[in-house]
């Protein structure tokens, strides 16, 4: 079990009132999988138009995914204690039905890092990053563990 | 994965700003690594504070980001230019040559921080192939 002080608690949440779950979910998509890292737009061929990076910006289907990708971030907010336990339902579906290389997953999570450093900018102080890295690292291990 | 003209001029703008902080944005980059990637701590044990405030993190952060501006300023041949420091990885300081993606991704992150509205998407591409050239220019000494 991931053990988390006090101190780590309330540095997720502080920031996560913050969040804009639409806005920051769109930005770490569109940044990461599909601008940066443009391979990673395998997984979202029925979205339509990413010929460039203005399409994908303006993509309502990119949009909506990214808003969904942050509030499931959100669940396992609320659920620090039993992340595994939180995902296990999303991780085979990643598995089983999307297929999706769990690579993307920390590609994902190092654009929303720097997404939230671009956003909150001082705010986004070394002890924060490092609280949200440590938060990601158990989310992607959580969404990795029904792979075999 | 090589740097098209459009990323050379991403990475030579954005650069331009940033060479002239050097010594912030280096011990904020190092300093960054080192709190939230425990594993690279190891190879600054002889360092007495590891935090962004260290003095110690500020001089060395500082060559790192002098370095940096060596393979803009050499952005055609960034083997060329990271040819001595490659050799001081290699065999001196024998440093993983993983370790060069998670000091390039704390980087990124002082980027963003310092220049949010330059580091666009599409600058963020150009800044992370660079910055994968730079680490296999400094990995390519090592066997």
């Amino acid at each position: 079990m991931v053990h988390w002080t006090e101190e780590e608690r309330c540095t997720i949440s502080t920031l996560w009132d913050k969040i804009d779950t639409e806005e920051v979910g769109h930005q770490a998509l569109t940044r990461s999988h599909l601008v940066v890292y443009p391979w990673t737009q395998r997984y979202f061929s029925t979205f339509g138009n990413l010929s460039k990076p203005a399409a994908i910006a303006g993509n309502p289907k990119v949009r909506a995914h990214g808003k969904r990708v942050i509030v499931a971030l959100g669940d396992a907010i609320k659920n620090l204690d039993n992340v595994k336990a939180t995902y296990a339902k999303l991780s085979e579906l990643h598995s089983e039905k999307l297929h999706v290389d769990p690579e993307n997953f920390r590609l994902l999570g190092e654009a929303l890092i720097i997404v939230l450093a671009g956003q909150f900018g001082a705010a986004f102080t070394p002890a924060v990053q490092a609280t949200w890295q440590k938060l990601l690292s158990v989310v992607i291990s959580a969404l990795s563990s029904k792979y075999h | 994965m090589p740097l098209t003209q459009v990323d050379k001029n991403h990475v030579k703008s954005i650069w331009s700003k940033a060479s002239g902080k050097a010594e912030e944005l280096g011990a904020q980059a190092l300093g960054r690594m080192l709190q939230a990637f425990p594993n690279t701590r190891t190879y600054f044990s002889h360092y007495s504070d590891m935090s962004v405030k260290s003095s110690q993190v500020h001089v060395h952060g500082k060559k790192i980001i002098d370095a940096i501006t060596e393979a803009v300023n050499h952005i055609d041949d960034i083997s060329g230019a990271m040819s001595e420091l490659s050799t001081l990885h290699a065999h001196t300081l024998r440093v993983d040559p993983a370790n060069f993606k998670v000091l390039s991704h704390n980087i990124l992150v002082v980027l963003a921080l310092y220049f949010p509205a330059d580091f666009t998407p599409e600058v963020h591409l150009s800044c992370d192939k660079f910055l994968s050239c730079v680490s296999y220019a400094l990995a390519e000494k090592y066997r």
